[in-house]
């Protein structure tokens, strides 16, 4: 399973204010894998992610993709950086005012591709991820995992290499994430793609994920495949794993006894 | 007693420039987004015009961009603030009757005959514009502010820039065009509304004849008077649509970042369409 390396971070910094959020973290993405990065809400893992796409502009350290730093990159070369990820955003993120037609195939549009093509594309992702004919609904009339679903089929209207998912089971009831697992898994089986699963849900990383990584305190705490995960000796993995409040990982809040 | 003073006088002074710098900052921030959105505005306008001598000269046509999104903000910003900008001239015209006239009629008798004109050139020189200007900022640019501010915390902004679009050019250049260009035209209506407002009240309240007051109004008013006007009201769109696109783009903390940019969009946009006002009509006085 394990190509070559295909996105590299070194040493990222980012801080907002006086508030670190990423301080000289370093992680490598491998081709065709599906890497889960797990940890505390607020620790980094959504900026890792925007970063990467040059949505946020790291203060140190250096993306590589397929050996080439994007950061920094003048804004025409980033484009092209751009379209070969597609993004999952966590709240879907659909333009509210367009159709879900007209989010599918909002990039294709953009590019000038012809109608023709944009329907036929736009019909078959929204087959992929199992809402097929709903183009003319607005995102209104959509539930959240509808929502997440018209997400992803919006994500991989370009063919995108990569896909990024922000906490996509984040807010949905177990069976609908458990649906939305399957589609990740499916994705990645179908197309080929090499994903980023960022995700605090344990079960989420645990099925997709071929790698986890854990993001603490703004650098990888932990790396390996769910089982070495599962297996770590490290108290501050346990503790997020196992999902307790007390431990070595300070949650600011004195623990009720 | 001295220690206290000198940690108050230290604390006041970190925060006045805590204060002065954040102001510096936020001011280059905008002029950075000013920047682009002149860029971005230049670029679409040349597409238009290559697109309308391809017509003209009956060739291929190349694509048109934010062409729809520009007439949908036209509509909003522009033909749906109608009706608001026409009652507002029309009583604004009408007290400015009723109070000149007043005036005029307690302190130089017989004076009243000049009414015409003075409600028309201070309706057309500054009053059309700057009211106009201040209705549109309530309507037009909180909602510029409370759209994209929205779509800032929900991330379609992030979203438009993986989708292959540049979100200045896709959300800010439709509304820059839009506001430039329909407030002068709503601007033209709410002077001829202001002055008729005016001759209702001349007729009815002062017993002028209609000939006297449009004799006197068009008599008065030039039409440099008009044109200075309308320069005027460019500005302001200008200042209107840039401003709150600006204000939705840097909104940040969920909803009530989304009220807060909102606000911040009306009291600034205001202040810079008064402000601006002054320099603009000392300008122009020059000429």
């Amino acid at each position: 399973m394990a190509g070559d390396i295909l996105i590299r971070f070194e040493g990222i910094a980012k801080a907002f204010g006086r508030q670190k959020v990423l301080d000289d973290m370093t992680l490598d993405v491998h081709r065709g894998e599906t890497l889960a990065v797990i940890g505390r809400s607020g620790c980094g893992k959504s900026v890792m992610l925007k970063c990467l796409l040059g949505l946020i502009r790291p203060d140190a350290g250096r993306i590589l993709v397929d050996g080439r730093d994007v950061v920094a990159l003048p804004e025409e070369e980033m484009v092209k950086v751009r379209a070969r990820f597609g993004m999952v955003f966590q709240g879907a993120a659909l333009f509210d005012s367009l159709t879900v037609e007209e989010n599918v195939g909002f990039a294709l549009r953009r590019l000038g591709r012809p109608e023709a093509d944009i329907a036929r594309i736009v019909e078959e992702r929204l087959r992929q991820v199992g809402l097929p004919g709903s183009g003319p609904k607005k995102p209104s009339e959509l539930s959240g995992g509808m929502k997440k679903r018209v997400g992803l089929a919006r994500a991989l209207a370009m063919s995108p290499e990569v896909v990024l998912y922000d906490e996509p089971t984040t807010g949905l009831d177990p069976i609908m994430s458990d649906a939305i697992n399957d589609l990740i898994i499916a994705t990645r089986d179908s197309l080929g793609v090499t994903s980023i699963v960022v995700t605090h849900d344990m079960v989420s990383a645990y099925k997709v994920g071929h790698r986890v990584a854990m993001l603490h305190e703004g650098r990888v705490r932990a790396y390996g495949t769910p089982a070495e995960i599962q297996a770590s000796p490290d108290e501050a993995v346990q503790q997020f794993i196992h999902g307790r409040a007390t431990g070595p990982i300070n949650i600011g809040v004195e623990a009720v006894r | 007693m001295a220690d206290v003073v000198t940690r108050g006088a230290e604390t006041a002074v970190r925060g006045a420039r805590a204060i002065f710098f954040n102001g510096l900052e936020e001011t280059g921030r905008f002029f950075i987004m000013l920047q682009s959105i002149l860029h971005w505005t230049s670029v679409t306008l040349r597409n238009w015009g290559d697109w309308f001598l391809c017509v003209i000269l009956r060739r291929p046509r190349p694509r048109v961009f934010e062409a729809r999104e520009s007439l949908e903000s036209m509509s909003s910003a522009g033909v749906n603030s109608i009706m608001v900008a026409l009652v507002t001239a029309m009583f604004t015209g009408m007290v400015l009757a009723l109070q000149t006239g007043i005036t005029l009629d307690r302190k130089m008798a017989g004076v009243s005959s000049y009414l015409g004109g003075m409600v028309a050139v201070s309706m057309v020189r500054e009053l059309g514009p700057v009211l106009t200007a201040l209705i549109v900022t309530g309507r037009v640019g909180s909602a510029f502010a409370a759209e994209i501010g929205t779509m800032r915390v929900t991330e379609q902004i992030d979203a438009l820039e993986t989708l292959a679009t540049n979100p200045v050019r896709y959300l800010v250049v439709p509304r820059v065009v839009a506001c430039v260009s329909m407030l002068p035209l709503l601007t033209l209506f709410s002077d001829i509304i202001g002055v008729f407002g005016g001759f209702l009240v001349a007729l009815t309240r002062f017993g002028q004849s209609a000939s006297l007051y449009a004799d006197n109004a068009l008599s008065m008013v030039e039409l440099s008077d008009l044109f200075s006007g309308l320069t005027k009201s460019l500005f302001f769109g200008f200042i209107i649509a840039t401003v709150s696109c600006y204000k939705g783009f840097t909104t940040a903390g969920g909803a009530e970042g989304v009220g807060r940019a909102t606000t911040s969009a009306v009291v600034v946009s205001s202040m810079g369409i008064l402000i601006a006002d002054y320099f603009l009509t000392a300008a122009m006085s020059v000429f």
